[in-house]
This record gives structure tokens, sequence and C-alpha cells, in this order.
């Protein structure tokens, strides 16, 4: 190490003026590599410090990205990857063409949409609660994490039973105001409201935390400023709030329309056997689940890669419009 | 501090290098001492851990042959890690055996998928043929065969095989009006699947309030298609489901039972099934030797005594499995001989006596303690006469590599769809075809 290090060290020393250096030409030669060391040292630890991240990143993000890609334009069976014919993009043509697919495309943008609205709205509003002064609040914070704490898994199974349409809790409490039997299974509907519960249940509180950091950055004479002019808590939140958090605001609805467009856990546990196919008539199964059903069950990997790499750039599509919306907002502010 | 002269980034690079080279140098010799110490632990006669992967119930802790196999051998711990879905079992075993890890000593494989097991997978299990005492010959001649490779490899030992039988509630029948001597009901329906239709619609008619006839059109289908000599694949293999008699006939068994809403319309081996057992929301489930043990376990004490076992329409096997040994495995000997052990007449019997899975040796099903066998659950149903006599009577199909696939799709894209949202069937039936394109053509 100490050698490779020497060298290229040695190497730098080539060129006769440093820049920033303030050494005469008569400085001694040990000094001199000290303080070239040291410069070293300040401009290169960064990069070594912050090399872990990068090198894991390449190896376990980079790497499978590329890989993935490549495999999308291949026919591969998972039981023999060492077989790949070339397909070229006839894999994403099929997908075009695959009624199933665009099934699952909507799935997932209905189950995204009724999951992330009323779940950033509530975490907006509990946040807002949670500002105030009011006892046990420390309490209160910690405990609006728990659900965020739970597994997926024993979160899913404990609504699954809830929702359960003999048995369950939730009809017989329908059932008391009237309503009758809803099959929270198989129906299109109930079934995706029934999984985008489970999500709004586990992420509230999450994103709700987020806002609530935001909001304690807003500066408390804008609050004073306002009941002084008489604005009522209601217009203090939507005057003041509202607007101070905008950034933080763009944050969550990114973060959570990544988590909504990669939804599989969920659906897949609520299904039960029937889970991986998303009932069925696939009424609720996501890209996330079908890339699951192609490249598991039915083995066809490079099929499943392409979906895989369509819901990537299906990402950065929504990315782009909602850094573009932003923008507007944005100019629209400055202006 | 502005220019970024050659040499410095030359320097930054070295670092950066030299600093990930030391991550994984630290990574690899620790996964290197971890592989050293495992391969020196099976050497014989040292302890050593055995797993056994299996799914639904399969018996042997509940027959304590577990425990009599390590007080047998001190040296042995057995571990079993079992899955309730078989088809998640099986997909989660593909991915360990493509992988090559992530596997038990001892793999379970189910009928439906073992032509995929002995064909492109045949190279990933070791010849059980060579292991001390086991014999082809034990099994039933179709069972070994279904095991077979094309290579002439035994990769899997027949655990039980599924004769099938009709288990009906007396309770139901009786509110219903329908006789509950097992004999009398027999007659219902013998003969045809259909005339079982027939005998749900009669039950219908004067069925207790929310209960129905049968659990599943799904469970009809199989049952129904397990009677047939063509099912979905042809003697060398291929997929003919389109045209198979067996697959139309067992179809439509399933679609008039549906349609005649004589089914709950679960799911079988879900949660909601599950608890539909304990509720006694339907009349008579397709049972299959190896279902009696579901049935105890699920619809337990409340269910104890009224339940009572009837012949089938058509005598035929439904399920069974096998062990097989992967390649992959640490302690492939010693799970070869474990295997040998658990397939074995005795314990095999022990087994169907305990869970109800019924032998798939010859010498088992002869055993007394299967032909006399009654299942405690059961009362005095005869369980062991009903399904060794019935085990005679089946005419095996030959089996592809797709069938698990293509039944998977039938049943829960196909029947269940019906079932659920009241699809028209010729439009189902197509959309089964449409899928199975899709997922059976990569």
């Amino acid at each position: 190490m100490a050698t490779s290090i020497r060298a290229a060290a040695e190497d730098g020393s080539a060129p006769t003026t440093a820049p920033g250096g303030s050494r005469t030409p008569a400085a001694p030669q040990r000094s001199d590599r000290r303080s070239r060391l040291y410069r070293l040292d300040l401009k290169a630890s960064p990069y070594a410090y912050i090399a872990p991240f990068f090198l894991c990143f390449a190896a376990f993000g980079l790497f499978p990205l590329i890989w993935t890609g490549w495999l999308s334009l291949h026919r591969v069976d998972l039981l023999n990857q060492d077989v790949m014919d070339w397909r070229g993009v006839d894999n994403y043509t099929r997908l075009w063409d695959t009624d199933q697919f665009w099934t699952a495309l909507r799935n997932t943008f209905t189950i995204g949409v009724i999951s992330t609205v009323p779940q950033l709205l509530m975490a907006l509003g509990l946040a807002h609660l949670l500002n105030y002064r009011m006892r046990g609040r420390g309490f209160l914070r910690v405990a609006i994490l728990a659900p965020y704490a739970t597994s997926i898994a024993a979160a899913t199974l404990v609504f699954v039973q809830l929702f359960n349409p003999d048995y369950g809790m939730i009809n017989w409490l329908l059932s008391t105001v009237g309503i009758d039997r809803t099959d929270w299974y198989s129906e299109t509907w109930p079934s995706q409201i029934a999984i985008s519960t489970i999500v709004t249940w586990r992420w509230t509180g999450y994103n709700a935390l987020i806002y609530l950091a935001a909001m304690q950055a807003v500066p408390k004479d804008l609050y004073e400023a306002a009941s002084l002019d008489g604005a009522s808590r209601w217009q203090q939140f939507t005057k003041v709030t509202v607007p101070s958090i905008r950034p933080t605001i763009l944050f969550t609805i990114i973060v959570s329309t990544i988590g909504a467009t990669q939804l599989f856990g969920e659906p897949l546990l609520f299904g039960g056997g029937v889970g991986v196919s998303g009932g069925s008539a696939h009424q609720y199964q996501t890209l996330g689940l079908y890339m699951y059903e192609l490249g598991w069950p039915s083995r066809q990997l490079g099929r499943a890669s392409a979906v895989a790499w369509t819901m990537l750039l299906i990402l950065l599509l929504v990315g782009a419009v909602q850094m573009l919306i932003a923008r507007r907002n944005r100019t629209k502010l400055g202006g | 501090m502005r220019s970024t002269s050659r040499p410095r980034r030359a320097a930054v690079l070295a670092t950066a290098v030299l600093a990930s080279s030391a991550l994984l140098l630290t990574a690899c010799s620790s996964s290197g001492d971890k592989g050293g110490s495992d391969g020196a632990s099976s050497a014989a006669g040292e302890k050593i851990t055995l797993t056994v992967g299996d799914f639904g119930t399969f018996g042997y802790k509940e027959a304590g042959l577990y425990d009599e196999y390590m007080a047998a051998h001190p040296n042995v711990t057995i571990k079993a890690d079992t899955t309730q879905d078989g088809q998640k079992y099986w997909d989660a075993l593909t991915t360990h055996l493509a992988s090559g890890s992530g596997l038990s000593d001892i793999q379970a494989v189910e009928v439906g998928y073992i032509a995929q097991a002995t064909g492109t997978l045949g190279d990933k299990f070791t010849d059980l043929g060579k292991t001390e005492g086991v014999n082809a010959s034990a099994w039933l001649p179709w069972k070994s065969k279904q095991a077979t490779t094309a290579k002439g490899a035994l990769i899997g030992l027949g655990t039980d095989i599924g004769p099938m039988a009709v288990c009906y509630r007396k309770d139901l029948f009786q509110q219903a009006g329908l006789p509950t001597d097992r004999a009398e009901v027999a007659k219902l329906w013998a003969g045809d699947w259909a005339k079982f239709v027939d005998a749900g619609k009669q039950y219908q008619a004067k069925a207790p309030a929310g209960t129905f006839f049968t659990d599943s059109a799904s469970g009809l289908f199989n049952a129904a298609l397990s009677a047939q000599t063509q099912q979905y694949s042809d003697d060398s293999g291929k997929l003919v489901y389109k045209d198979s008699p067996g697959v139309k006939k067992a179809w439509d068994v399933a679609v008039s039972a549906s349609q005649a809403k004589i089914s709950a319309g679960l799911r079988q081996f879900q949660d909601n099934w599950n608890s539909a057992f304990a509720n006694a929301k339907f009349a008579t489930v397709v049972c299959p030797s190896w279902m009696t043990g579901i049935i105890s376990k699920y619809s337990g004490d409340s269910g104890k005594g009224k339940w009572d076992i009837a012949a089938p329409p058509v005598a035929s096997n439904w399920g069974g499995a096998f062990l097989t040994v992967p390649k992959a495995g640490k302690h492939q000997k010693e799970a070869a001989a474990l295997a040998a052990w658990l397939t074995a007449p005795e314990q095999q019997a022990k087994v169907f006596t305990k869970v109800g899975n019924l032998p798939s040796t010859t010498a088992g099903l002869e055993l007394p303690a299967v032909q006399s066998a009654k299942l405690d659950y059961f009362g005095d149903t005869p369980t062991g006469q009903i399904f060794a006599s019935t085990a005679k009577g089946i005419q095996p199909a030959p089996i592809g590599e797709q069938d698990g696939t293509v039944k998977t799709i039938i049943t829960d894209n196909g029947v269940l769809d019906i079932e659920e949202h009241g699809t028209d069937p010729a439009k189902a039936w197509a959309n089964v075809v449409k899928l199975v394109e899709d997922k059976v053509n990569g």
C-alpha cells in the first residue's frame, strides 16, 4: 500500500509548479514531500471514504441493472441460465401485445393512486397535529412510526384476516351499518382498496415524521405574524405550513411514486396461493408481480428482465414529469 | 484547490482501488473460512444436521419419525422446513436448484412437477437407485417410473400416493335430506363425476343456510381429471391439453358445478379455505388419502366424528410426492439414507395411521396396519381399506414437464375466475389457452 502511494506521490512531483504552493525552490525535499502528501490526503481521502458506497453500488446496483438490460434482449431459462438466445427487442414488443402486461400496468397505477394520495394527505394532517404543543407528544411521535417498523408479511397476514369476506372484521363492521358482504379477495376495486389500505397503514406514519421534521424548521414568527393578522389554524396550515414545506412534499411524492411502482410484497401475500398471478383474473396483479410470475413460475428470465427495464423507464418518465411540474411551480413562485 | 492535475487523479484512483481491494479481501477470506469448517464436519461419525424441505403435511414430524431416527442415529439432527402452499414451494425450489444454494439436504417434489425434475432438472439430483437398501421395484411400478430419468437414474423415492375418495359431512347431508351411510352415499354418484354434480344440485335444493355442497370447482376439476388416462401431455411428454378429452371432460364438470352454484368458490389450501373447514361451510371435499390429514387439522374438534368417507365416482390418483436429494447438498450420503428410511414400508404405514398419507410401496399397502387402519378422527370408517382398494384401480396417465404450470393456470385463472367473477366459460378457456401460450413458450 505504502509503495504505490509513494509511487503515485513521486509521480506527482514531476510538474514543477504546484497550484497555490508558496514554497521556495530551495525548500528541502522531505518537507516538500510531506506537504504534498498532506495535500493529497486532503483531496483524496474524501473519495476513499465514500468509495465503499460506490463500489457496493457498482457491484449490487449498476452491474445487475446492466446485466438485466442485457438479459432482456435474450431468451433465458431460469433453470439453464448459461444458454442465452438473442431476441433483440422482441421481449419488449411482446409486452406491448400482452393484455396481462397492460392489466398489470393499470393495476399498478390505480393501486398507486389510491394508496399514495390518501397516505400523503393523512400524513400531512397528522404531522400538523403532532406539531402542536401537547402532552405525550414524544410518545405519539414514536408510536406513529410503529407500523413502518412492522414487517410486510406480519402486517399483510393480519389484514388478510381482517378482510376475510366471510369471517373478517371489516365485513362484520360494514354489516352493522347495513352494507352487504363485500368480496375483498376477488372483486377488482375491493381487492385493490384492501391492498392500498395495507400500504397506507404502513407508510403514513413514516411520511408524517418527514413532514413533521420539515414543519419544525418553519420559523415561528411566520405563525405569530399570521395569528396577529387573524388567520385561523386552518388558514395558517394552508397559507404558511404547506407552502413552507413544499420541497419536502415533492420529495415524499417522488419516493412514494417509486414505492408504488415497485409494489410487490403486499399483493403477493394478500393473494395467498393466487398471489403470484394477482388473483384469478389478475385483478390486483402489479408490474412487480407480473415480473415475478414471468421470471420464476414461468422461468422466462429474459421477459421478466424486459418488464424490469420497462418499470425503470416508466419511473424515469414519471420522475421527469414531476420535475417539470416542480420547475414550473418554482418559476411561478419566483416570478 | 481548483486545479485537478492528472497525477493527483491517479493518486486518488490508487487509494480508492486499494481501499476497495482491502474490503474485498476481507470479505473473501471470511467466507472461505466458513466453507472450510463446514466441509470438515461431514466426516463420518461427526455431528451433522440434515434439513428436510417439504410442503403441506408429510406427516414425518407428526408420526414422530424424525425423533425416532435421531434416537437411532445420535450424530444426526434433523431440521424440517415446511411450506403450506405447494406452488410457492416449487417456485422457491426451482430457484434454489438453479442457483445451487439455499437447498435442504432432502427436498420433496410433488408428482405434478416430477417430470420437470427428471427432465430439465435431472442432473441436479443424486441417483438414489444406488443407495444401499433401495430397490426401485419396492414401489408401485408406475410410481418409480415417474421418478426415473431418461438415463435411468432414480432421483425420487415415492412417499405417498393419492387414491381418491369423497369426504363428506354426515350432519350436513342429513340436514339436506341425503343419505348418510357411506355405501348409500357412494351410490349417489357411482360411475361418473357428472353424477356428483347432480347430487350437488339435490343437496343445494335443501341445503342448510350458508353451506355449499362442495368446497371448490378447482378441486372438482383436479378430481375429475385424475380419473382420465389422457391428461395434459401425451406419452412423448408433448403438451396436448387443448385437445385432450380428459381435460375437456374435467373442465365441463368443473364449469357445470360452478354454474349450478353448488361450490363455495374457495381456492384450496388458502386461508379462507382452511377457515371454511372449521365453520362447516361445505359438505363434501374430494379427498385423496393425504387430504384426510388436512381435514382433521382444519376442521378441528368441532368436526370430529362428523366426517365420513365414501368411494369416489371413478377410481383415480391425485397427488402424492417423492423425496429427492439435490447434488448441491453437503451430506448427500446421509440424506439418501434418511430418505430411504422415511419411505420404507414400515415408516409409510406409520405416517398413514397418523395423517393418512397412503403408502406407495407394494409392501406398505399390504401391511395389516394399513389394511385395518381407522383414522381416529373419522370414527369407525375403515380408511385403510377404502383407500388401499382404490389404489389398485388406478390407471396412471403420462406426465409432461409443463403439467404443473398448465394445471395451475386452468384451476387458478380458469375455473376460479368463472367461480369468482361469473366469467363466460368459453371466454375463460380462451384466456387459459392464451396464458399457457404466454407462460410455456418463452
